[in-house]
């Protein structure tokens, strides 16, 4: 694994996961803090919130550090991919082992731009996913993936 | 149809014509059932001749709607697929290439054997859904046709049927052989512990037995009755050598003969409990690609023998391996101990350009076996307190789904970052191969 070259995920990716931790950690602990602060006082209300900062502060480190575990490299013969920043974890699928190959985009994805490849191969463990690639990547990645696939294609 | 038929000589072969009547009686004695709990309830109770009369009338439907389906359904075996169309409404037209067929079961129910008719299952990669089992054929044709189609699944004899006991038995295990072993298992223990100690309460005090009842009884039931299935499902489990692979029959009431095709496995365990250990006995399971045709309920089993002697079951792994098996013999490093504080003495991983075989278990040992021209992936993983050990675990995937086979845990971080590199290209060679 000498002249390796890792490709990242777009930094639309962070941007995309630190919304949703707002959105879906964030905004929830915020109402439950104000319903706290209304029912309970003001003291109630200041601590709630305090651990609603702190909390929403923790996920975002998580997610930054995740965003900067993924990696991928397309060798000769297989795709690497890794990731995870308290699990870590690598994938090495060969190109003929690939059976299809997705790409979606959610409709926040979407609005920055951004796709998810994933890799289908014929064990159901394989998890060779790679999210926030830039719609122009993930179609050339799909392409390339698809037609390498296509030439070293082997039996099972 | 669009395409044109490439064999139009090849005649459309009907089901057994008992085929109605066979699937009408099922439902007839699951009616019964119902009726018959429904008349020992005392509020309300129609006459039993009304309900019987009812039972009877909705049979004969269900017969009659299943001779119209009868009529309808039909399959062929042209030199590259099989092909069913069924369906009365909806037409539904299958065809299964040979070439993906990964093996072939032929199940005898009961009520089956007495009226000579069997279910051919069909095991196919990727097939989530039902594969159309062609239920029920003849005995004699059943038989027939599954040798008819691992001959052309394999490339082989394109014409002339392969006669269907060409078979060479290789082992059978003794009715005795699985009776102790089954005795010797860790949820029979289990159970005489739990009996045991109900017998001490209910002599010591009978109120509390009678309260523990329920529990102990919800406890021993499914126990139980997974021992009784089994014995039921692996009485007389015989393994044959046959021109194209092995041929595994098996069952007391309900028998199931299935193929195994040549080079088809997607994995092996070797499995030795601890009980077995002073009688050296193990018990062998393989694992295809695809999921068992049948589906639901019972899926093939994955056992290739219950019980035998050691050099008996590695000799039979290795036969349907094709080689011999390297020895796991790189352990793990001692700090494993404390990630795997059980385990970790029996952790180890052993390849060669073939296999990769790997070793773990706590109270039973696990002999794990993964063909590298099966691998689709592999991965490594690494968790906070493996990365605070430098250990780190490698799997293999392959596309078995009932055996997971192929993990190679808690190995020294770099050796493990080295086995990865080494299982990818041994893997590439051996897919070549």
């Amino acid at each position: 694994m000498t002249e390796l070259t890792w490709l990242r995920p777009d930094r639309g990716l962070l941007r995309l996961r630190r919304l949703e931790c707002l959105l879906y950690l964030g905004l929830p602990l915020t109402g439950v803090s104000a319903v706290i602060a209304y029912v309970a006082g003001s003291a109630a209300g200041v601590g709630a919130a305090l651990l609603t900062v702190g909390l929403v502060g923790l996920a975002l480190t998580a997610v930054e550090r995740r965003f900067h575990a993924w990696g991928y490299a397309e060798r000769e013969d297989d795709l690497l991919v890794r990731r995870g920043a308290l699990v870590r974890r690598l994938s090495v699928v060969p190109y003929g082992r690939m059976q299809y190959v997705d790409v979606t985009a959610g409709p926040l994805d979407r609005r920055l731009g951004l796709a998810r490849v994933t890799l289908h191969t014929a064990a159901a463990a394989s998890d060779a996913s790679i999210p926030g690639l830039l719609a122009a990547e993930a179609t050339r990645l799909r392409d390339r993936l698809a037609a390498l696939g296509e030439a070293r294609a082997a039996g099972l | 149809m669009t395409q044109a038929d490439p064999q139009p000589e090849l005649v459309w072969e009907r089901l057994h014509p008992l085929t109605p009547l066979l699937r009408g009686g099922k439902f007839f004695l699951a009616l019964a059932a119902i009726v018959g709990q429904q008349s020992f309830r005392q509020d309300v109770r129609p006459p039993a001749y009304v309900s019987g009369l009812t039972a009877l009338l909705i049979t004969g439907l269900a017969v009659l709607a299943g001779y119209v389906s009868w009529r309808r359904t039909g399959y062929r075996l042209t030199d590259s697929e099989l092909q069913v169309d069924s369906g009365v409404l909806t037409r539904r037209s299958r065809r299964v290439p040979l070439a993906r067929l990964q093996a072939v079961e032929v199940v005898r129910p009961v009520i089956g054997r007495v009226m000579g008719l069997a279910e051919l299952r069909l095991e196919v990669v990727g097939s989530g859904s039902a594969e159309a089992p062609l239920a029920y054929l003849s005995e004699s044709d059943a038989h027939e046709l599954r040798a008819r189609m691992l001959a052309r699944s394999q490339g082989t004899s394109s014409e002339s049927p392969v006669a269907p006991d060409e078979a060479r038995v290789l082992v059978v295990v003794p009715p005795g052989t699985l009776v102790t072993s089954l005795l010797l298992a860790g949820s029979t223990v289990f159970l005489g512990v739990v009996l045991v100690a109900f017998l001490i309460t209910a002599a010591i005090s009978t109120d509390i037995a009678m309260a523990a009842a329920v529990g102990v009884i919800s406890v021993v039931l499914p126990f139980g009755s997974a021992l009784v299935k089994r014995f039921l499902t692996e009485y007389g489990f015989t393994v044959a050598e046959t021109e194209g692979g092995l041929r595994l029959t098996r069952g007391l009431l309900d028998t199931r003969a299935s193929s195994i095709p040549d080079g088809r496995v997607q994995g092996v365990r070797i499995i030795e409990p601890w009980l077995w250990r002073r009688r050296d006995w193990v018990r062998v399971e393989v694992d295809v690609a695809g999921y068992a045709a049948g589906q639901g309920e019972q899926t093939t089993s994955t056992a290739l023998l219950p019980v035998a002697p050691r050099a008996l079951g590695t000799a039979l792994a290795a036969r349907v391996l094709g080689t011999a098996l390297p020895p796991a013999i790189a352990r793990v490093p001692d700090r494993a101990r404390w990630r795997a504080p059980l385990s970790h003495r029996r952790l180890a991983v052993g390849l060669d350009a073939r296999h990769l075989v790997t070793t773990s278990g706590v109270v039973a040992t696990t002999t794990d076996v993964v063909p590298l021209a099966k691998i689709q992936s592999i991965r490594l993983t690494a968790g906070p307190w493996q990365r605070r050990l430098r250990l780190a675990s490698v799997h293999a995937d392959s596309a078995g789904r009932r055996l997971k086979v192929g993990s190679a845990r808690h190995r020294d971080q770099d050796e493990a970052v080295l086995l990865v590199e080494e299982l990818s290209e041994l893997a590439r060679a051996a897919r070549r191969a």
